[in-house]
């Protein structure tokens, strides 16, 4: 006679063709440590609402908080609902509250505190019992790498880091993972110690799943770019992340660290990598992850890091009708901070595909507007059969990818300008998929939650990558660290002169974005 | 802002959309598909707002054909928005009257996006064959909604018989939080399953396909209960480790209950509409598993007569349900359940199209 066992892949009712039904987390808990951060209350909590409002948690989906404050669940609970309140996507509904409500909890404690994690431990076994989590939980360290280590340790020495039979822990880090090469590894050696690279999840919130899979549909679903695509036709890519903002309420966390290791490191690295990469064997993580690899193997820095990079610091001004202080008269920054608000950078991809086309990368704090796209900047044509006056105003083709806002696509080429003259002109062609198509789209934090609960292998780094990415930046932030106070720039312009400079040396410009 | 052109041509109508886009400053836009309704004056303003809401996610040109059936001349009156308060694409409304109303397809042919997709909706009554409908034909999906009319068995049994891929119901579209909800309960290990249960309101057709989605799946027969409502109240799939059931008997919350858990709450909302039309302009390809689902339906006659009529109990199917049903590879094969019991209605496992064309 033979025994049946039904596992979860024999599920009857799960057809590949129904692409209506959504996947829904099984049991399970989400541990969030640092509550009482901006992330979590933004973000997080809100996020966790939109999901249960969504349909998308299981029945008896369980949140636990961790801060060292002197809360009990109804205090962490009135938290939640208050920024659940404030910052959530979807309408608040008072039904979905009060059962998301229920499996509400909180440990006050220190990341060092045994103690906390022995009651952690407990409330988390409750919860097996009273909500049915069936020991399938998530740990979120929405905390400072510098804790990592502390929690990490005492969720091991308190048994939460391990389950058993079938079910899952897993833990969710968010950059910056490390602030070079060498903390970089002692991080993930201390998480690889109790936790397996599988159950990692390291999150660059600035790149949403959804933007990672519109550029691999852009360049892989289509037949008109992937031809052009490549130094034959290519003169140069700029990719660029700005914001209008200074770095607000996060002193403590941005001095020291500074643009370069903030947003270059993981975030212009990833949309490189995305931009040059071959086309993956299948849009499954691990192919994906392997083509992202090599481009990052294959990166160069200028031998010349003074010509070619440039780093820059604000300084007071006017930003979009506002004045504003620099950055070393904002609170909680020493007046002698070299850190710099500004990075720029020219990189080279050594493959066939790419040879002698620079990668520009720039970003930086208080510039001219919020914005994050990427731009592909052809070559001129060869030749032009028109007289030279007829195309002074003609620059050069280029495809922009606008990550945010507006995510689309902007085409500029030349077109003739209307009348009996000939001349043409520049002009912009825009493609978005909605104009508030983002608004109603999932946000980003809703997916990336849903699929650490439901175990999809991230589109986001792993270590490799992480390690990567430090090997090319750590020559650079050497160097500037020997060369102190970064170069001061204007609020509300884009950017300090060496970095027009930078561009000027290889007869370029950058695109006002 | 507003346009309007009385006793016009669908091809000033064309210009006139052009002229405003242009007026407005954005000639070039993101339309990815034309959506045309067909509705009559009761049913257009509803339909538009949630067709409007809905394409906030999926931009498009909204083309709404109201026909006017009467005696007077043929006339086409056209009102315009484009990019209204909140830049939401293009809508025209645009009225058929006297024998222009036989005519939609030729107002509307001349409207649509070029190449892109065209969606048809009909949010009331639906022609009894709406591939065969000259609108239906232009369209690569064909939008109806059982529920809404006049009696929804009779209109679920039109759209079985008439089934081309392409077409879609919103009474199916209505039941994917259910469907998910239940998939998901299969998805933690589970004893084998012995037979299921659906209840609903009475004549509920979302009801109807959720029981024969359940046997397509399960290969189990499948009782459906007649419950007050509102919608669907109830899903038991019975196993031999016990029931996993799931009652909503509020349309707001969903109660799980199965053996080895607590019993435990989640989010189960009727849905709007709005939010049925956004799921279905997510996928335009075919949807077989509706097709499929369809087929599975019982013996629509029987049921058809007692839902327009009273007794409280369900209609017992003709026939007895018997499981055609391969099991799984590995699996012993097993026979279905014998008939139900009596006032309660199987649903007859049958892959084939029988029922009420046999």
């Amino acid at each position: 006679m033979r025994t049946r066992v039904t596992t979860p892949s024999a599920n009857p009712l799960r057809d590949p063709r129904d692409r209506r039904l959504p996947r829904i987390a099984g049991p399970c808990s989400l541990v969030i440590f640092g509550v009482t951060g901006d992330l979590a209350r933004k973000k997080l909590m809100p996020a966790v609402y939109d999901l249960a409002n969504r349909g998308l948690l299981p029945p008896g989906f369980a949140l636990v908080g961790f801060a060292r404050r002197d809360w009990v669940d109804q205090d962490f609970a009135q938290i939640v609902h208050d920024s659940v309140r404030e910052h959530a996507r979807t309408e608040f509904r008072e039904d979905v509250w009060q059962e998301l409500c229920k499996g509400i909890r909180f440990v006050a404690g220190d990341f060092s505190d045994e103690g906390a994690f022995d009651q952690l431990s407990q409330v988390v076994l409750d919860l097996d019992r009273v909500r049915g989590t069936k020991g399938n939980h998530a740990f979120y360290l929405s905390i400072p790498p510098k804790f990592f280590g502390d929690v990490v340790q005492q969720l091991k020495r308190s048994g939460l880091s391990v389950s058993n039979d079938g079910a899952w822990r897993r833990v969710v880090i968010e950059k910056p993972f490390g602030h070079d090469l060498e903390s970089a590894r002692e991080l993930n050696t201390t998480i690889d110690e109790v936790f397996p690279s599988g159950t990692v999840f390291r999150i660059d919130h600035y790149l949403g799943k959804e933007t990672v899979q519109n550029l691999l549909a852009l360049r892989f679903a289509n037949t008109m770019f992937e031809p052009i695509w490549n130094s034959n036709y290519v003169d140069h890519v700029q990719i660029t992340m700005a914001e209008d903002i200074g770095i607000g309420g996060r002193a403590g966390y941005y001095d020291g660290i500074g643009a370069a290791r903030d947003v270059i490191q993981n975030h212009l690295l990833q949309l490189l990598a995305l931009t040059a990469m071959e086309e993956p064997l299948s849009f499954a993580a691990n192919d994906v992850r392997v083509e992202k690899e090599k481009v990052l193997t294959a990166l160069t820095l200028p031998r010349d890091l003074d010509k070619h990079t440039s780093r820059g610091q604000y300084a007071a001004g006017w930003q979009g009708g506002v004045q504003v202080p620099g950055y070393l008269e904002e609170d909680g920054i020493s007046p002698t901070s070299v850190t710099e608000t500004f990075a720029a950078v020219r990189l080279g991809v050594d493959t066939r595909r790419w040879a002698g086309v620079p990668f520009y990368l720039r970003t930086g704090k208080r510039l001219g507007r919020r914005v994050t796209e990427l731009a592909i900047i052809f070559k001129r044509a060869p030749h032009l059969p028109f007289s030279a006056t007829d195309t002074e105003e003609l620059g050069q083709n280029s495809i922009v990818i606008r990550i945010q806002p507006d995510e689309g696509i902007t085409m500029r080429f030349g077109s003739k300008v209307p009348g009996t003259q000939m001349e043409v002109r520049d002009v912009n062609m825009d493609f978005a998929y909605g104009d508030s198509f983002t608004e109603s789209s999932p946000e980003a934090y809703e997916r990336l939650i849903l699929d650490v609960l439901l175990g999809d292998p991230p589109l986001f780094p792993r270590h490799e990558e992480v390690e990567l990415g430090w090997k090319i930046l750590d020559p650079v932030l050497e160097h500037w660290a020997a060369k102190g106070r970064p170069e001061p720039y204007e609020s509300g312009t884009w950017g300090p002169r060496s970095s027009h400079e930078m561009m000027a040396r290889d007869e370029r410009t950058w695109r006002r974005p | 802002m507003s346009v309007r052109l009385d006793d016009t041509t669908a091809s000033a109508v064309g210009t006139a959309i052009s002229a405003e886009r242009f007026r407005q400053g954005s000639s070039a836009v993101g339309r990815v598909l034309t959506l045309v309704i067909i509705a009559d004056e009761a049913t257009q303003a509803d339909a538009v707002r949630s067709a409007a809401e809905a394409a906030r996610e999926h931009p498009c040109r909204i083309l709404t054909a109201i026909p006017r059936p009467g005696k007077g001349p043929a006339r086409l009156d056209a009102e315009i928005t484009v990019g209204g308060a909140d830049g939401l694409g293009e809508l025209a409304e645009l009225r058929l009257r006297g024998p222009l109303s036989h005519h939609v397809a030729s107002v509307v042919l001349p409207l649509l996006v070029p190449d892109a997709p065209v969606v048809v909706w009909w949010p009331g009554t639906a022609p009894e064959d709406v591939a065969a409908d000259p609108v239906g034909r232009l369209a690569q999906r064909r939008i109806t909604d059982a529920s809404e009319a006049a009696r929804p068995v009779r209109a679920l049994g039109l759209r079985r018989a008439s089934y081309v891929a392409g077409d879609t119901d919103l009474a199916w579209t209505r039941i994917t939080p259910w469907r998910a909800l239940i998939a998901s309960a299969l998805d933690q290990p589970f004893a084998r399953i012995t037979g299921a249960s659906v209840s609903a309101q009475r004549s509920n057709p979302s009801g109807l396909l959720l029981a024969a989605w359940l046997q397509r799946g399960l290969g189990v027969a499948v009782e459906v209960h007649n419950s007050r409502g509102p919608g669907i109240t109830g899903v038991t799939v019975r196993t031999e480790g016990g029931d996993i059931s799931i009652t909503r008997p509020d349309g707001r919350i969903a109660r799980m209950v199965r053996p080895g858990f607590p019993d435990r709450e989640a989010a189960l909302k009727r849905r709007t509409v709005e939010g049925l039309i956004a799921e279905e302009l997510r996928r335009l390809d075919p949807d077989d598993v509706y097709g499929e689902t369809l087929r599975a339906l019982p013996d629509l006659a029987a049921w058809q007569a007692h839902a327009d009529h009273s007794a409280p109990a369900a209609a017992s199917a003709p026939g007895t349900a018997t499981s055609t049903r391969k099991a799984a590879p590995g699996k012993p094969a097993r026979k279905a359940p014998a008939a139900a019991a009596p006032r309660k209605a199987a649903v007859a496992t049958s892959t084939s199209r029988r029922g009420g064309r046999s």
